[in-house]
């Protein structure tokens, strides 16, 4: 279970992430959709307490990412794909993770051989093609067995069979009754692996529904999408904007 | 649908400085560029000792001070692996999977200043005792080589190696303040070995003060036991002032580290 709660995060005068609320469930695939530049990563980093909110909180199971006892046996995350030295082998890399959380070796070889790196765990990680980072990532994030997983945009990179894989991976986790929260700008690929959906526009929250309510709001879940993003603009009085443009200055800041 | 319920498999306690400990451990000694260098300091150290002996004429002046001259090249190579020792988390992007683990930030600068500090105080101390026995075996027949057990050998020697330890850690306490390699390496750079010597050009006092000074001319020094005339430090007050300045810089490093998101 994760909890969001009034969290705030601001980057000068720009409201990244503005007052959000939402609770991620156990046992079921949670996506989390906005377009980008929405502030998803930015949540996600603070779910694991990279960045600091500004205001408000996000708990684990009732605790801050920094209470926990053994972080990597209790949260998995897949940040971004290259997260790791590129002078390490990928075995290297997951031993050091191991041995800072109290995880036994054999575990190393477990995860690399559920990941399909085993052949190559002796090789430099930064030879690594994307796709491969990408599985060496979620290496990391199985490693400790965790309860709860966090995957930021996880198709990124993969090739078809991989993106097929990592669905039916995060499914099989969500049926173990674990929490999956998984971030992407994909609509399509959301709609083929997550029951549930947080939506967000500008830092704010848009929905936090079923996919298959939202996708009974309109013609499909896609075009719901977009009217929810398009409602969000109007509700910052600016017609003009389209939820593809958040990379654009700045308008969130003022509310 | 049935949902399986998830009872967490993390057993109770929490993870300690001897996990992160061996955590950095790992880390450390997994990267080839961290044996490369340490090796090219400890060749560079005994080389060296080895060429000055050999081209010692006869034995007036510090023989002992002479075969660790060699350290003097390592100060750089040591100093400029601790900052790659947190610049590079940060370059690679591995500082995010490192907090994941860790996220308690004094905790995991500790571990690294214990885990980088302890490697290059055993590597210092090795280099150091091969540098002077081979400076002293290099030495021409008629000059008498010096041994430990003459006053103040043994201090210089073992100080020496300690005095390289501390600029490692220097370099990993700018390296947690500047975050970016290169310009860490340039603050490393100038600090230590570049701006210090223009300094001492307006400066004259300031000199002794100066880290490669410090490690050169009081730590590694027999004799004189400091220099009021040159503005040299005695070696133990050398080694208080090194130890101040390794402090002052980590300490900044981990109150940031704290502070600023990864």
């Amino acid at each position: 279970m994760i909890e969001a709660r009034g969290l705030t995060k601001r980057y000068g005068s720009t409201v990244a992430v503005d007052r959000l609320e939402f609770e991620v469930r156990p046992g079921v695939v949670t996506g989390f959709l906005g377009p980008n530049g929405s502030g998803k990563s930015t949540t996600m980093r603070m779910i694991l307490g990279l960045d600091e909110p500004d205001a408000g909180d996000v708990r684990i199971g009732g605790r801050r990412y920094r209470e926990l006892g053994w972080p990597l046996r209790e949260v998995g995350a897949l940040l971004e794909a290259r997260a790791f030295h590129p002078g390490r082998s990928a075995r290297s890399h997951l031993r050091a993770l191991a041995r800072g959380n109290g995880v036994p070796d054999r575990r190393v070889e477990e995860v690399l051989g559920a990941v399909g790196l085993a052949d190559v765990g002796r090789r430099r990680a930064g030879a690594f093609s994307l796709g491969m980072a990408q599985r060496l990532g979620v290496a990391a994030a199985l490693l400790g067995d965790p309860g709860v997983l966090l995957f930021d945009e996880p198709v990124n990179g993969l090739d078809p069979e991989g993106i097929r894989w990592i669905r039916d991976l995060m499914r099989g986790l969500a049926a173990e009754g674990r929490t999956v929260f998984v971030s992407s700008h994909l609509i399509s690929e959301i709609a083929l692996t997550a029951e549930h959906l947080v939506v967000i526009g500008r830092g704010r929250l848009l929905a936090d529904t079923s996919v298959a309510e939202l996708s009974a709001r309109s013609t499909s879940l896609e075009d719901a999408f977009f009217e929810l993003t398009r409602d969000s603009a109007e509700y910052r009085g600016d017609p003009a904007v389209q939820g593809g443009d958040l990379g654009a200055p700045r308008r969130g800041g003022m509310s | 649908m049935t949902t399986a319920t998830w009872e967490s498999r993390a057993p109770a306690g929490h993870y300690r400085f001897r996990h992160v400990a061996r955590m950095e451990w790992t880390k450390l000694w997994s990267l080839r560029s961290t044996w490369w260098t340490l090796a090219i300091t400890f060749a560079g150290a005994v080389g060296m000792a080895v060429v000055v002996g050999a081209n010692t004429k006869n034995a007036s002046g510090d023989l002992t001070n002479n075969a660790l001259a060699g350290v003097i090249p390592g100060m750089l190579t040591i100093g400029v692996l601790g900052v790659l020792v947190m610049t590079g988390e940060y370059s690679s992007g591995a500082i995010r999977s490192t907090l994941a683990a860790v996220p308690n930030r004094r905790l995991l600068l500790a571990a690294k200043t214990a885990v980088y500090g302890g490697s290059v105080l055993a590597v210092g101390e090795a280099g150091a005792f091969l540098a002077f026995l081979a400076g002293g075996a290099a030495l021409p027949a008629r000059v008498p080589p010096p041994s430990l057990g003459q006053p103040g050998v043994l201090r210089a020697v073992v100080l020496t190696g300690v005095g390289l330890c501390l600029i490692g850690l220097l370099g990993l306490g700018i390296g947690a303040i500047v975050r970016h390699t290169a310009a860490a390496i340039a603050v490393l750079v100038g600090g230590v070995f570049v701006v210090a010597q223009f300094i001492v050009m307006i400066a004259r006092p300031v000199i002794g003060y100066v880290p490669i000074t410090i490690v050169g001319s009081s730590l590694g020094a027999v004799q004189p036991q400091g220099d009021a005339r040159h503005h040299i430090l005695s070696p133990w007050s050398g080694l208080a002032v090194l130890c101040l300045y390794a402090a002052v810089v980590l300490g900044a490093g981990a109150w940031l580290l704290v502070r600023r998101d990864a």
